[in-house]
């Protein structure tokens, strides 16, 4: 029986489908839930992100909007995070590039890893671009880090021996106990999660993942860390960005 | 030996409400009147995907006359869920949120009407786990 | 103060039924959950919730710990003439918040 599972795990792990959301795979209460922008829980925190973005009370006394004008300004913008940075040579993701804003021109210390505001700035930024594909530029000098993300999402880990492709690109779509499993998309994030009951980041997402099966999570702003988000980006390419998304 | 298992189960067991402590609830609400099925509806998925935020409706619809709704789980820790009241100003009877469901059981709704008259409506669920949980 | 989000239609029409949607953020522990050391965390739940119409009463919630975290509720309110609508709510440590919304009715 042992053996027969895993060879299905080894067949199943090459095939791997177009993106799909996770939200198809959610039950049509979560949907639902995530339709109606007066009772997503998500709301709430784009509700206090709106009120940060024109919170002039830092340091420098710059607010998001005295740089940055409108907040529809930002539409397209989450969209193409993680992003390579040029001059830092590496990817950031929207947090870290939000964090980057907030202490270096607004003078102000950094902002809690999952903090409420942290994830509150992220969503308002996010919705901006709501329904826009994802389009991740991986090409040029971002290119290794693509390869780096693609190489830590398909190696086995942690005490059960499972890579990330082995679920979320060969059996997506299956069942393990009542749940489907998804293709583990970053579209939606942050989004609300019933089970956390509360927004949470991308990271915390992957965390969870990692000591499911058993694995060392990799530290906040690891190198790694980003390199799989910015992989994740990548392949969720052409997908719509759902934030606040809400799944179960 | 029987009663030290019993004293195990009373101090390790999670708790959880019974049918006849709800039953015991729904009598203090109503008094004598045996709440008959009908004219309220509870509407709450059968198959819940997460028990921690479960979307429910619970209303008499096209109805005046609805002094309170009140709604009742079996096998959640404490029984009681929710008391609607529905003022002069409301429109129609009827409430729409989310709620909290342990484990997969029976959710009761009742109707108490100004004409003293009660009715009841309920939903035998099932709440699946989650596999990957944090 | 809670983050609050409420959705109800700033004028309508003398007899019209307005659907009144409110999200509140709150955590709504159960006082069943325990933390990382085995205690009990104490319960903090918001337990009553009404609205009213310039006083006179629309709606009104009694609310236990199987409520969801974030609370939301969907309910009706009949337009009579314009007015205020106020919604309050009273957490179990006796913190109480209002809301209030203008609503003109033609």
């Amino acid at each position: 029986m042992m053996r027969w599972v895993a060879l299905f795990l080894c067949l199943a792990a090459q095939t791997q489908a177009a993106p799909h959301s996770g939200y198809a795979d959610a039950s049509a209460p979560v949907r639902a839930m995530q339709d109606d922008d007066t009772a997503n829980p998500g709301f709430l925190w784009v509700q206090q992100g709106e009120g940060i973005w024109s919170d002039a009370g830092v340091p420098t006394g710059h607010s998001c909007a005295s740089c940055h004008g409108a907040a529809t300004g930002m539409r397209g913008v989450s969209a193409r995070y993680p992003e390579y940075d040029a001059k830092l040579g590496h990817p950031l993701t929207l947090e870290q590039r939000i964090e980057q804003c907030h202490t270096e021109r607004q003078g102000a210390a950094p902002f809690a890893h999952e903090s409420d505001e942290l994830l509150a700035i992220t969503a308002f930024v996010g919705v901006q671009s709501r329904g826009m594909g994802v389009t991740v530029d991986a090409s040029g000098p971002a290119a290794p880090f693509f390869d780096r993300g693609k190489e830590l999402f398909t190696t086995r880990m942690g005490l059960l021996n499972l890579s990330c492709a082995e679920c979320h690109d060969g059996l997506a779509g299956h069942h393990l106990a009542g749940a489907t499993i998804p293709q583990g998309q970053p579209n939606g994030y942050p989004l609300y999660r019933l089970e956390w009951q509360a927004l949470g980041s991308l990271v915390r997402r992957i965390r969870n993942c990692l000591t499911g099966v058993r694995a060392e999570p990799f530290t906040d702003d690891s190198t790694d860390l980003v390199a799989l988000q910015f992989y994740l980006g990548a392949r969720a390419d052409g997908l719509k960005v759902e934030t606040p998304a809400v799944r179960p | 030996m029987i009663g030290a298992s019993g004293l195990l189960l009373a101090g390790l067991a999670p708790a959880r409400a019974t049918e006849d402590q709800v039953a015991v609830l729904i009598e203090k609400l109503v008094g004598a009147a045996k709440p008959t099925p009908g004219r309220v509806k509870l509407d709450l998925p059968l198959l819940v995907e997460n028990g921690n935020a479960v979307a429910m409706t619970v209303g008499v619809d096209g109805e005046d006359g609805v002094r309170s709704l009140h709604v009742f789980a079996e096998r959640n820790p404490l029984p009681n869920v929710a008391n609607f009241t529905f003022g002069p100003r409301s429109g129609h009877p009827r409430v729409s949120t989310r709620i909290r469901l342990a484990t997969s059981q029976t959710v009761i709704a009742i109707a108490v009407m100004t004409d003293g008259s009660c009715w009841s409506d309920s939903v035998d669920l099932l709440v699946t786990l989650a596999a990957c949980i944090e | 103060m809670s983050r609050v989000l409420i959705n109800v239609p700033k004028s309508c029409k003398k007899g019209d039924i307005l659907d009144v949607k409110v999200l509140i953020s709150h955590p709504m522990e159960s006082g069943q959950r325990r933390d990382e050391q085995g205690q009990i965390i104490p319960r903090k739940i918001i337990n009553k919730f009404t609205c009213a119409w310039d006083g006179e009463e629309v709606f009104s919630a009694d609310l236990f710990p199987a409520i969801a975290a974030n609370p939301f509720l969907s309910f009706s309110a009949l337009a009579v003439a314009s007015g205020t609508l106020s919604m309050t709510w009273v957490d179990d440590d006796g913190h109480t918040q209002t809301e209030l919304v203008a609503i003109t009715v033609v």
